[in-house]
């Protein structure tokens, strides 16, 4: 069951001129959370804008023994919502309902993984990346931006035993380009007696590109959609996307309940506008 | 003090229910609210088949309320009577089925099927869906049609018929009195203002149907004043909605002549908003000391009064 509550911001860290990291003390939404799930967060009080916004839940805050105090939001301010977001200071709330959605389900056997994210869809990956370590799964993270500055937490992720594969558009840190060609390489150079999963998050042409690889490869793949949402929790039917069912048919489901983490072959990718 | 209000045959142990189209099936909602503790839960809108609905972006946010072209995605009736019906019926929900059609056949057929079930409570006809063009809407703005699709329905059901109102007509109360006429139980009004957001960069439209419906805060004072106008046209009860999300909202529809209310676009927002609603009515009827909720309805006081700076 999903808890709401008047969150009190600990620290909103500004990365640089657009994304910030909103640390929210939400001990209830902390103990539940898994991987992949995500929160519907209020950026104000009042009526406008009106809706809570869907995040990715990014890092577990522990106290010093251990127990879930709260929360950390990646938040790239693109629109009202996220710009507000961007300037909370500590000691206001916001209100914050989760955790909810499907969670991904790490490796079994806890083989290999690879996560692939693209921009602020590094949200989804901290978490995920502790649950894959604490199962001794060898994780590598492939993360594309457009410039150095924009990799972030690649430290974070190399103290928690990941392998960074870096790209950048203007070829500042990494390989010059798109992460999907360091990728490829990758595939190219596995074994294939080697079982690996990938888990994917970021803009949409990047996950097709993503998931055509990993198809083509014949190799699992998770994608973590992002959609307009307005509720969270299955009420509104406005964040669905066209997936197929068992059957091969196609038909629009939530992406509340039914993801946001999807097998990347049930998306009909030529329906997911971006 | 007393809560209830009755809708017809119906008792509701309280005036809330949860609003057709905001809520989905209900059961998503039974880890949040306890199901039976609402005045009831309106379905989303149900044909006889199935439907897949627009595409997105189904959704978009505009000051204080927001637009939806959802399209009417819906499970159908065969699949709602096997799924989720026995849940609700487990849950003690007190479930409104929400029916849409294209013909008045459709309608009566679905009436007919679900007559024939335990656990509806009632039919809310859905003659004002301004998201789809094939059908409901066009009933719901001709008067001799909103007659004609709730004289039809009532000929083959016990349960109470509740036909939904559109606000996109020129005189809402004029539909009220023809859905009177024809028998029916209640009106519930309204639904939402038939609307349009453009991105100016792109010059192309938010929504993918073009054009949406608005619902929200945005649009409460005229929801209020359509459920007035209704007041004095209709002996019938009125379930009143439109961007209510506090209870002094449920009040105001409460005075205006509305005996319940629906709540649908607040509980996006603020999904724990219920036993809120409660509290805050039954604040507001000790501090005036308001014995039953239903003495509210229509006690709106227009006599003129002297005020202060007049008689000053």
């Amino acid at each position: 069951m999903p808890a709401d509550i008047e969150a009190a911001v600990i620290s909103n860290t500004r990365l640089s001129e657009h994304y910030s990291v909103l640390s929210l003390a939400a001990p209830e939404i902390a103990a539940l959370a898994r991987p992949g799930q995500f929160v519907m967060v209020k950026p104000s009080r009042g009526t406008d804008p009106l809706l809570r916004r869907p995040f990715s839940i990014f890092e577990t805050l522990r106290d010093a023994s251990g127990s879930p105090i709260g929360i950390t939001l990646l938040n790239k301010r693109i629109g009202v919502g996220t710009g507000l977001l961007y300037e909370v200071e500590p000691g206001m709330h916001v209100a914050c309902l989760g955790p909810l959605g499907k969670p991904f389900e790490p490796v079994d056997p806890p083989a290999e993984a690879w996560m692939v994210a693209g921009g602020v869809g590094l949200a989804p990956f901290v978490s995920l990346a502790e649950a894959l370590k604490a199962r001794g799964t060898r994780t590598t993270l492939f993360y594309g931006a457009r410039t150095a500055q924009e990799l972030y937490y690649v430290d974070a992720f190399e103290r928690l035993g990941v392998r960074p594969v870096l790209a950048t558009e203007d070829g500042s840190r990494g390989v010059r380009g798109l992460i999907t060609a360091p990728l490829g390489d990758a595939f190219r150079s596995l074994p294939s007696a080697n079982t690996v999963q990938l888990y994917v998050c970021g803009p949409t042409p990047m996950m097709r590109a993503v998931a055509r690889l990993a198809e083509t490869n014949g190799r699992g793949c998770d994608v973590s959609l992002e959609q307009v949402m307005g509720c969270g929790l299955g009420g509104c039917y406005s964040c669905v996307v066209l997936a197929k069912d068992t059957s091969g048919s196609a038909h629009f489901v939530r992406s509340c309940l039914d993801g946001p983490v999807f097998d990347s072959r049930r998306i009909v990718w030529e329906a997911l506008a971006h | 003090m007393d809560l209830t209000v009755s809708i017809g045959s119906l008792r509701l142990p309280n005036p809330l229910i949860a609003a057709s189209g905001c809520f989905g099936y209900g059961v998503e909602y039974s880890d949040v609210v306890d199901l039976s503790t609402l005045g009831g839960v309106a379905v989303k809108g149900l044909f006889l088949a199935e439907r897949e609905g627009h595409p997105p972006p189904r959704i978009v946010e505009t000051p204080s309320g927001m637009l939806n072209a959802i399209g009417l995605q819906g499970i159908g009736v065969h699949r709602f009577i096997r799924e989720k019906l026995p849940e609700l019926r487990d849950r003690r929900a007190i479930t409104f089925v929400n029916i849409c059609g294209t013909t008045i056949d459709e309608y009566v057929e679905l009436a007919r099927i679900l007559s024939d079930h335990e656990g509806v409570a009632a039919l809310e006809l859905n003659i004002s869906c301004p998201n789809i063009k094939e059908g409901g809407i066009t009933f719901g703005c001709s008067l001799t049609g909103t007659h004609a699709v709730v004289s039809a329905v009532r000929k083959v059901t016990t349960l109470p018929v509740i036909p939904k109102l559109t606000p996109n007509v020129t005189d809402v109360a004029s539909f009220a009195k023809a859905a009177e006429n024809a028998g029916a139980d209640a009106v519930s009004l309204v639904n939402t203002f038939l609307a349009m957001a453009i991105d100016v960069e792109t010059r192309r439209p938010r929504l993918s149907n073009i054009v949406g419906g608005l619902s929200g805060p945005a649009i409460r004072p005229i929801a209020v004043r359509m459920v007035y106008e209704c007041r004095q046209a209709v002996k019938l009860p009125i379930i009143g909605m439109g961007g209510i999300a506090s209870a002094a909202d449920v009040l105001e529809f409460l005075i205006a002549g509305a005996t319940a209310v629906q709540v649908g676009t607040a509980n996006f927002v603020e999904p724990f908003i219920w036993p809120k609603l409660i509290d805050g009515l039954r604040d507001y009827m000790k501090r005036h000391g308001i014995a039953r909720i239903s003495e509210l309805t229509g006690s709106l006081d227009t006599t003129k009064k002297e005020t202060a700076w007049i008689s000053s």
